[in-house]
């Protein structure tokens, strides 16, 4: 299926053998190393931030979030309320600053079951071969024949809306990718000598998986997990916004954006800010995504690169 | 080239029948009685036993699975437990919303990518490149919703120049068909162009390395004419690639901008058949979205393979 990288540039997997490195103008090197550095830190201090106010929760917020004051309602942004005030009157920067949390751990629990699930099925398939990875990726395929957003919306249908079986939603649709990941590193590996040579050594599957390849296989799963993360957080974004994720009254950054929508004319303000934390929390993750690519995975880069820069 | 087509025929098949599992098991896997639960207060005893002899629910699993299949092979996937209306026909009107808006914003998104990726993968490396990773990385990162908002905000709200939501369709009235058209195709477009872009320019970047161009270029032959003819020819294979997989995702999941636009199309319906627990609607959606997604992919392949001998052989 052609579907699998949908999302992600030509995969480490495809058959070419990496050229020779090429020579580089050191301008360029310094160019991209620097561009690339200050959008990888950007991302590093966003996300610090994040989790600052994650783990301060309500204590880093000026105002209780659901604190109802209809005669201070839809208050345009003052020093009083930097993000002005919604329709209820309730302080917008609060909710955008206590909504973070939820976020955060929904994205981390779903891209934890999607990693879980994904590496195990990939390392089975990839290691066993024969039947067991026709079965496994056949049933993966079926996943990927879904696009993300619907099969988390079918899922919710089953399981009911809130944010535990958001959580298993997103866990299921970004499994497949964890295991096609998984898998194609694993076949490279598999013939590795150091393998080979463990296992006529007479050491058993289950160690021979663990010490030997998995360890080899990281780099590519660690990517992924980045990237998964920035996509696991918009699609929680996008299903509470559809009313199937995070319920009130926890504020979520969807849900806010679904209200602002109806006063898109008279409070700018409220269809604006959740936005604004959406955008740079899955942008940094997204950076930081690719920052490790180029630092963990440089192959498909270089491969890419050096070809371009040889001409 | 005629068993690589059965033998790519044959995988899709089976990932059709697994699908059909998913989409049967849906309804299976509600807790509950999935009639009562959808009829909720608007129980009366007639109502619920003509639905459920309807929907078949007392037979066997087995049975009702096959009835399943084989009405969906001819046509018949029930009918709605909300409208009463035969599901196919209630997917077939939403059909053209959906099909017009998801080509539309992949021509947006090509207008977008094509240009950006060329250009930064002619000038790997330089401002411009960087330029360019940087708008795609911003536009991969982008909720499609709060994009919706943003133009909603400016285009209807500041400017007062486009409608903020609805549809009207074509043989209708063509300009205002195109006016209601522009900020979903946009809001669409920009995203589905970001991960085009990135594609793209691995794809001419590739292509650029290869050896007939490096003697194309030892010719003396002029850039223009090198990039026409022996460098986007050869990208085009996977660009084609990527931009099927795009027009497939865009066909089923462009739910959220069809809520925020009311527009009438088949992510709209899947909603609201969420929300009203109208599961042979719901059923029937995602298994026209997932064939869809399927037949687009089968195509892209086999014409992949058609271009590209080795295709066929290699595997």
């Amino acid at each position: 299926m052609t579907a699998s990288s949908a999302t992600t540039p030509p995969g480490p997997d495809s058959p070419e053998p990496a050229p020779p490195p090429a020579p580089r103008s050191t301008s360029r090197e310094v160019a991209r190393a620097l561009v690339s550095h200050k959008l990888a830190v950007f991302g590093l201090v966003v996300l610090g931030l994040l989790v600052v106010a994650a783990v301060l929760g309500r204590t880093a917020a000026p105002y209780d979030p659901n604190a109802v004051d209809v005669l201070g309602r839809l208050q345009p942004p003052s020093l009083e309320h930097p993000f002005g005030t919604d329709d209820l009157g309730r302080d917008v920067l609060s909710r955008v600053l206590v909504a973070a949390r939820l976020s955060l751990v929904v994205g981390a629990i779903a891209v934890g079951i999607a990693l879980t699930v994904g590496v195990t099925l990939g390392l089975v398939a990839g290691y066993y071969g024969r039947w067991v990875d026709d079965v496994i990726m056949r049933v993966m395929d079926v996943l990927f024949a879904f696009p993300a957003i619907l099969l988390a919306i079918a899922i919710l249908a089953v399981l009911g809306p809130g944010v535990t079986n958001a959580m298993i939603a997103i866990g299921i649709v970004y499994t497949p990718i964890f295991a096609r990941v998984t898998r194609a590193s694993v076949l490279s590996v598999r013939e590795e000598v150091y393998v080979r040579a463990a296992r006529s050594l007479g050491v058993g599957d289950l160690r021979l998986l663990r010490l030997h390849i998995l360890p080899n296989v990281m780099a590519p799963i660690i990517v992924q997990t980045s990237l998964s993360l920035a996509f696991a957080i918009l699609s929680e974004a996008a299903l509470s916004f559809l009313g199937l994720g995070i319920q009130p009254p926890d504020p979520s950054w969807g849900r806010m954006l679904f209200e602002g929508r109806g006063f898109v004319q008279q409070a700018w303000w409220m269809g604006v800010f959740p936005g604004v934390a959406i955008f740079v929390t899955v942008l940094s993750f997204n950076v930081i995504g690719d920052a490790l690519r180029d630092a963990l995975d440089p192959r498909q880069r270089s491969a890419i690169e050096a070809r371009g820069a040889s001409r | 080239m005629r068993r690589f087509v059965l033998r790519r025929l044959a995988q899709a098949a089976v990932v059709l029948l697994g699908v059909s599992l998913i989409v049967f098991a849906l309804v299976q896997l509600v807790p509950g009685d999935p009639v009562r639960v959808s009829l909720g207060t608007r129980f009366d005893p007639e109502t619920y036993a003509a639905l459920r002899e309807r929907a078949g629910f007392d037979r066997p699993l087995p049975v009702q699975y096959l009835t399943y299949v084989g009405g969906a092979l001819t046509g018949d996937l029930g009918v709605s437990f909300r409208s009463g209306q035969p599901v196919t026909t209630t997917l077939l009107d939403r059909l053209p919303a959906t099909l017009s808006l998801a080509l539309c914003g992949l021509l947006v998104a090509l207008c977008i990518a094509v240009p950006l990726g060329v250009v930064s993968a002619m000038r790997s490396g330089s401002l411009a490149d960087h330029a360019a990773t940087v708008t795609s990385q911003i536009g991969v990162s982008i909720p499609d919703f709060w994009m919706a908002i943003l133009l909603i905000l400016l285009f209807s709200g500041v400017l007062g120049v486009l409608p903020p939501s609805g549809y009207v369709p074509l043989g209708e009235d063509p300009v205002e068909w195109a006016k209601h058209m522009v900020m979903p195709a946009v809001t669409i477009g920009v995203v589905s162009g970001a991960i085009l872009t990135r594609f793209i320019r691995a794809a001419v970047l590739e292509s650029l390395g290869q050896d007939h161009v490096r003697t194309a270029r030892s010719k003396g032959l002029p850039d223009g004419l090198i990039l026409r003819r022996h460098v986007l020819r050869n990208a085009l294979i996977p660009i084609i690639t990527i931009t099927g997989v795009q027009l497939a995702t865009l066909l089923g999941g462009v739910i959220v901008v069809e809520v925020i636009f009311s527009w009438p199309g088949l992510g709209r319906l899947t909603l609201d058949a969420v929300l009203a627990r109208d599961y042979p609607v719901l059923q029937g959606a995602v298994l026209l979205v997932a064939a869809l997604f399927l037949l687009v992919n089968l195509v892209v392949d086999v014409l992949y393979a058609a271009v590209d001998p080795r295709i066929r052989y290699g595997s």
